[in-house]
């Protein structure tokens, strides 16, 4: 990397777009604020490409192995010698592929945007917001230390939160945005425990020494981290797991998952970039940075991070087959696709062939940004005609949207695994991983494979089959190009994504990986996913009673599913009744009788005594002058008889 | 004169000055506040000179006293009847009990 | 007892008879009248003490300057005419209480003191010497009070007249609210 400044610009474009469009926007950019953050991000984009190009092509490779390359440090608050919060950018394999995902994304999305969201009022604040949002993404990629990525961590917290409530004036809006931010917040209390667990053993912030210390069998940090512990649990183990429950947080897994669904109050492109390809899978990067650390040294917390995956996975799949919201749909979609490349990091070993799992994660990552933001986008179009996020209001609409037909079929077929399209490979690589370390994993994925087959099947046949053609009227055309680039180029994505060779860029250790899968593996889960689509057609292709049926006979379980399992009601139950009684009441009575009391009764005491003698203030001069003689009397009376 | 002592010009300069201390402390008028301070003003002058003359007759600090306190009552007294045109422009009223807006 | 003790008893008498009438009279006008007088049994007493120049001193300032001043306040601010409100009831209790209190105990300190003369001089006052001293800057001159004081009397005047300045500001909003 010869020229870091570019790689600062990256992330410093969109702040400067939203610092622009936040402070001048509404005045000075009210219609060109899309094209202003447009062409900024574009920029952008182009620079996290060329940075690809350099690292992978030129720069990135010394002696066949990909190295971190620490590009820019400077010590930002020092607190002791040894220890201090420095400021950074680290490039790898991950962060740059990450580079390009997140800035590719939020250029379409901001493109996608420029139609979706025109004739609102707040338009250029919903690009400020974008800017924002894009700005901090990045910048925690980049992060060269945890303490950095912690911050970024807060920010891109923070504008997932302006963006799900930008729509104010909805009070579900609002709940939403409440319930994300205050859940991934709870979960950042953990992470940033974690952090200071990890950092406090291991006396330093910085990534590359981090894992070095902590990796290095028998070097003193290593031993007593190991031999601290806190409950019959390691402190090693227990900094991993709480860094794990921040991650698990952002990335909706179970059971910090239910901010996900809600937070499809937001727009539709702001849910294909932040609540599908991006910040959501900030928990898995987050994961693969420290990977290093949970593979060589802690394989216990690995294996939570192995089963939280693939039980949200499966977990969230089930639950996706019985949603009528298509934006819930796809929230449940993207859950259970994490969850996949959570438990892939988690089956996976560190060295050589053995990290296939990691590779496998992060190519998942890789593709499924874009199949899932096309999905998103796609939706997106279809509720902009529709005006309706319901599947009953839609039905037939394929010969009305052809472009977005096509390109939300690929996708589709993209996310169900069918070959040539880029999650077929990125889900046998996984598949292959977690058959060569956990059949029971093994077995858990292959069933999600199929069901997710069937509910995206599900849901593609009742947005564009289902119902005759002609039951819209009044609507207005599929949309503007501004609308259409994006899915054109998303669809392009999702079809050629799964031949970039990511299996000799990204992996554990920096080597390249050489193994194939074998045709033979491909067939079951090939085959599974057919028989979901097929089981989807047979339902949905036309209207019928069929699925109706279906769901009375599963009864319970079907009902059970399609209220989420209760989950929500569960935390309501814990907080409201549980934490409100048993802690908040007290506390509150507390506060109420005691501290106000106690204040309340000073400032009586104080009011009764001004009360008592204010009297004394009376404004009448002549009042004044009689104390003043008592006082000089006072005191001519003191100095000549007791002072003499 | 001589058969006067020094002590009973200070008992005229006394009561005179309590009389002008009654009258701050009664009068609501404030032009009449101001004759007592007029009142007050000149015991203490009745004071300096009897002072001068008896304790230290070869001096004249109290006569010069005397006068400075004159040519300050005077000013004093300008500076009262301008203060108390103003109050009466503003209250319509030289009554000190009318001006008490400077409490609690 | 002789004449002049006789004269100063007189005197004394008349001081504090007109004092008390001009701080319990409510007539207003009448009251700047008794304290003319009483100021002018001040004068008096100055002449029975051999101290002309001061008295006349006393007549010019108080009796010429001041009481004229006080007197036209009078006619520009209340009906001289009118009696004037009582006194309030408690507060000239607390008054009297204040001042028999303060003057017994005065009383009785100067009457329990014995004065001692530093010098059997007799005194004798010299207008000359007064204008000698007064403009002296040794020797225990007074010029340096004396420019003070002059000082002073030039800021009390023009704070006089800034003090009893009408605003124009003022009376032009008020007039404007009027028409308005």
């Amino acid at each position: 990397m010869s020229h870091p400044i570019y790689i600062v610009l990256i992330p410093l474009i969109p702040l400067v777009c939203f610092l622009v469009l936040g402070i001048f926007g509404r005045k000075y950019f009210t219609n060109s604020a899309g094209i202003f953050g447009t062409l900024g991000l574009l920029t952008s984009t182009l620079f996290s490409l060329s940075t690809a190009y350099e690292y992978f092509f030129v720069s990135g490779k010394l002696n066949g192995v990909f190295q971190k390359i620490e590009v820019l440090k400077f010590t930002w608050l020092e607190f002791s010698p040894g220890v201090s919060i420095d400021l950074g950018i680290l490039i790898d394999p991950i962060t740059v592929m990450m580079l390009v995902v997140v800035s590719f994304v939020s250029l379409m999305v901001h493109l996608f945007s420029l139609g979706y969201m025109k004739g609102e009022t707040r338009f250029a604040t919903y690009y400020a917001f974008l800017g924002l949002f894009t700005f901090s993404m990045l910048g925690l990629v980049l992060s060269s230390n945890i303490f950095q990525i912690y911050l970024f961590w807060e920010l891109v917290g923070v504008s997932s939160f302006l963006l799900i409530g930008f729509y104010f004036e909805k009070p579900s809006a609002v709940a939403a945005s409440k319930k994300a931010f205050i859940v991934t917040r709870f979960a950042d209390l953990g992470f940033l425990i974690g952090i200071l667990v990890l950092s406090f053993y291991s006396h330093t912030l910085d990534f590359g020494v981090l894992i070095e210390r902590l990796t290095t069998a028998g070097s003193p940090y290593l031993n007593t981290i190991n031999a601290a512990s806190f409950l019959g649990v390691s402190a090693l183990t227990w900094g991993l797991l709480l860094v794990f429950m921040g991650g698990a947080g952002k990335s909706a897994m179970f059971p910090l998952h239910i901010w996900l669904p809600d937070a499809m109050e937001g727009p539709t492109p702001v849910s294909a970039l932040i609540h599908a390809a991006t910040m959501v899978v900030a928990g898995v990067f987050l994961v693969a940075r420290l990977f290093p650390v949970f593979a060589l040294s802690d394989p216990a917390a690995l294996q939570v991070v192995m089963y939280t995956g693939a039980f949200s996975a499966f977990f969230a799949a089930v639950i996706a087959c019985t949603q009528t919201d298509i934006k819930r749909v796809l929230a449940y979609s993207t859950m259970s696709q994490i969850g996949y490349m959570m438990f892939a990091l988690g089956v996976s070993k560190y060295n050589g062939e053995e990290g296939l799992g990691y590779m496998g994660s992060m190519f998942h990552l890789f593709t499924h940004a874009f199949f899932k933001s096309l999905l998103f986008l796609g939706a997106g179009a279809v509720i902009h005609m529709v005006h309706s996020n319901e599947m009953k209001d839609m039905g037939g609409l394929r010969k009305l949207m052809p472009i977005t037909h096509i390109s939300f079929l690929i996708a589709c077929l993209a996310i169900a695994g069918i070959p040539p399209f880029s999650g077929f490979f990125s889900k046998e690589e996984i598949l292959m991983a977690s058959f060569e370390s956990n059949k029971l994993i093994y077995a858990v994925a292959l069933l999600t494979s199929g069901l997710t087959a069937f509910y995206m099947f599900r849901l593609y046949y009742s947005i564009f089959w289902s119902k005759p053609t002609d039951s819209h009227h009044g609507h207005h055309g599929e949309g503007t190009l501004t609308m259409k680039i994006p899915l054109v180029l998303l669809a392009v994505l999702a079809i050629v994504a799964g031949f970039v060779p990511i299996s000799s860029w990204i992996t554990a250790d920096g080597n390249a990986i050489h193994s194939s899968i074998p045709i033979t593996f491909s067939i079951l889960p090939v085959s599974l996913a057919v028989i979901g689509i097929l089981l989807a057609t047979r339902l949905f292709k036309t209207e019928n009673e069929l699925p109706q049926r279906i769901a009375i006979q599963m009864g319970g379980l079907y009902k059970a599913a399609s209220r989420k399992f209760y989950i929500d009601e569960v935390y309501l139950f814990i907080t409201k009744k549980v934490l409100f009684n048993l802690i908040g009441k007290p506390a509150a009575w507390f506060d109420k009788n005691i501290v106000d009391g106690f204040m309340n009764l000073l400032a009586k005491l104080t009011a009764g005594l001004s009360e008592l003698i204010k009297g004394y203030q009376s404004g009448k001069v002549q009042d004044y002058a009689l104390y003043f003689f008592g006082g000089i009397t006072g005191l001519i009376i003191a100095f000549i008889y007791l002072w003499k | 004169m001589s058969e006067i002592p020094l002590t009973h010009i200070l008992f005229l300069s006394t009561g005179l000055f309590f009389i002008g201390v009654y009258g701050l402390f009664t009068r609501r008028n404030m032009i009449t506040m101001l004759m007592s301070v007029e009142l007050m003003l000149n015991s203490v002058n009745i004071n300096f000179v009897a002072f001068n003359k008896y304790l230290y007759p070869e001096k004249l600090d109290g006569i010069f006293f005397t006068i400075f306190v004159i040519t300050i009552a005077a000013a004093e007294a300008a500076v009262a009847i301008a203060i108390i045109i103003n109050l009466y422009r503003s209250h319509h009223s030289i009554d000190v009990e009318d001006a008490s807006e400077m409490k609690y | 007892m002789s004449a002049a003790s006789i004269i100063f008893y007189i005197v004394a008498a008349f001081i504090l008879g007109t004092g008390i009438l001009a701080v319990t009279t409510r007539k207003i006008f009448r009251a700047s009248i008794w304290l003319l007088f009483s100021l002018i049994g001040i004068a008096a007493l100055y002449f029975w003490m051999q101290l002309e120049f001061l008295a006349a001193v006393q007549i010019i300032v108080y009796v010429g300057g001041i009481v004229v001043l006080i007197i036209f306040s009078i006619f520009l601010t209340i009906k001289s005419g009118d009696e004037m409100p009582k006194p309030i009831l408690t507060r000239s209790i607390f008054a009297a209480l204040a001042v028999l209190f303060g003057s017994g105990f005065l009383l009785r300190l100067i009457s329990l003191y014995t004065f001692k003369p530093t010098s059997t001089t007799v005194f004798n006052l010299n207008v000359n010497q007064i204008g000698i001293q007064m403009l002296d800057t040794k020797n225990y001159g007074y010029l340096l009070p004396f420019e003070l004081i002059s000082m002073l009397l030039l800021a009390a005047m023009i704070g006089c007249i800034v003090i009893a300045m009408k605003s124009k500001d003022k009376d032009a909003t008020t007039f404007q609210n009027t028409i308005q």
